[in-house]
């Protein structure tokens, strides 16, 4: 899981620094690429665990990649069940791993 | 309440070619997706496109994209975007989440639904670790996103996604350790099998996923032989290491919109599952409803562009845009492209399927209700 930094087809990666925004997940600041989605991001930063089921914690992960499955959703400034997949990060966005359905008002303390 | 002349669900290939031809042939449109961008999957499709001259063959889907965009920006197309259609109902009345916030009540004079597609899952244990995903989602990744999903990936379906995905998880720099097919044949055209084949990527056919295991993702898979009835034979388990498994096992229609606005159903195995009832002018069961692309039956982008043209140039007719005389010999041209695209081995079986629910429109006469 890693940034894909040259292709054949689509050309190499500009990265300025003016693309780069910070996001907050689990805590610690990480970087997203403008505009992309959330679960993009994060598996930029090797995640792969967005989400934890209720009655057994097991792991889960982006499935469907259109936000259709729901297996992607976390907890985003505050609000459960949002679906990264399809949502574009914003700069200082509290991003928080789900487990269950999640709880309101989650910002891990960060405001 | 607002009302336009004619409301297109879904801004892919297929809604976007209907907006641009009803457009063009005068009608007020209004174009509608969930995402932030319009194209649908198009601009994911970084390989080139089959078909004729006519078809854009030789030009990747993502140039096709931009064209498309920009016939639609150039015809002024009202288009609103991370807009939800949450129901159609009274046969015209369409209702959106309109930017996420606010719920807008709509009157088209005709529905045109493109809604696509969505992947197949296949289940086996370990099926819900991070890291098993669909095919799509990882193209998406990689091609939009610039993200490579995982560096060791194992793709299970032969077909056209399954190898077109597998070439561009290589161009993309991970090794792809397999793709493995339940079928005792591989399913994709040639010219992208030979390609992956070339690269060195192992084929498995009459091979499943028997688990993938990990902890907190996919480490490893074991995959295993079947017999002719699909039963695993015993001696012939693999385990391969991988950390991402790829689901290329085919699409289902989008169909919940056209059901829920009253349009009649069908099936249809070789075009996916249920599809709306539609005549060869892509008109559904309920007059004022249209449909096109992968909602009417999956097939290629390249056909459901062809498709979008159908319905945006019939619901532009039906609406007395377009002479019918004109609208006949436009219909025709458009209808001998499909044909031309549903042609070869795997092409005749679809357009045996798309007649089959045409002459079953005509026999029930749903089509003049």
């Amino acid at each position: 899981m890693r940034r894909i930094e040259h292709h054949p087809i689509l050309g190499d990666l500009a990265e300025t620094s003016e693309e780069r925004i910070p996001i907050t997940v689990d805590g610690k600041t990480l970087y997203a690429r403008k505009g992309e989605m959330i679960a993009a991001a994060l598996m930029a930063n090797g995640i792969s665990v967005f989400r934890k089921t209720e009655k057994k914690k097991s792991p889960r992960g982006i499935f469907c990649g259109i936000g259709r499955c729901t297996d992607c959703v976390m907890i985003v400034n505050g609000i459960p069940n949002v679906r990264t997949c399809v949502t574009p990060v914003e700069e200082n966005m509290i991003i928080r791993t789900q487990e269950g359905s999640g709880e309101w008002g989650d910002t891990g303390g960060k405001t | 309440m607002e009302k336009r002349e004619v409301i297109i669900v879904g801004a892919g290939p297929a809604g976007l070619s209907a907006a641009v031809e009803a457009a063009t042939a005068g009608c007020g449109v209004l174009l509608i997706d969930e995402n932030s961008k319009p194209g649908g999957q198009l601009f994911k499709q970084i390989h080139k496109f089959f078909g004729s001259q006519e078809h854009k063959a030789g030009i990747r889907g993502i140039d096709i994209g931009k064209r498309l965009l920009e016939e639609a920006e150039n015809l002024h197309i009202e288009v609103w975007l991370d807009s939800e259609v949450c129901g159609i109902f009274d046969a015209n009345k369409v209702w959106v989440v309109r930017n996420k916030k606010e719920t807008v009540l709509l009157q088209g004079d005709r529905i045109i639904i493109a809604t696509g597609a969505s992947e197949n899952a296949v289940h086996f244990p370990g099926w819900h670790l991070p890291g098993v995903m669909g095919a799509g989602a990882a193209q998406t990744m990689i091609n939009i996103h610039r993200v490579l999903p995982g560096e060791k990936v194992l793709m299970v379906g032969s077909g056209n996604v399954g190898v077109i995905v597998s070439y561009q998880l290589l161009q993309a720099g991970a090794e792809v350790v397999g793709v493995i097919e339940a079928a005792p044949r591989l399913g994709g055209y040639g010219v992208h099998t030979a390609k992956v084949r070339r690269a060195g990527v192992p084929f498995f056919v009459s091979h499943v996923v028997a688990a993938a295991e990990g902890k907190d993702r996919v480490e490893k898979v074991r995959i295993v032989q079947v017999d002719p009835r699909w039963n695993p034979v015993p001696g012939t388990e693999k385990t391969l290491k991988a950390d991402t498994i790829c689901l290329a096992t085919g699409l289902t229609p989008l169909t919940e919109l056209a059901f829920l606005a009253g349009c009649e159903s069908t099936y249809s195995p070789v075009l996916g599952g249920h599809v709306p009832w539609h005549n060869s002018a892509m008109r559904t069961s309920v007059r004022h409803i249209f449909i096109a692309g992968d909602i009417s039956g999956v097939e290629e982008a390249s056909t459901a562009m062809e498709e979008g043209r159908m319905a945006g140039l019939q619901a532009a007719a039906s609406l007395g845009h377009v002479d019918e005389a004109d609208a006949m010999i436009r219909g025709k041209a458009i209808q001998a492209r499909l044909d031309a695209l549903r042609s070869g081995l795997f092409g005749e079986k679809r357009k045996n399927a798309k007649e089959s629910i045409f002459s079953a429109m005509g026999n029930s006469n749903n089509g003049a209700r």
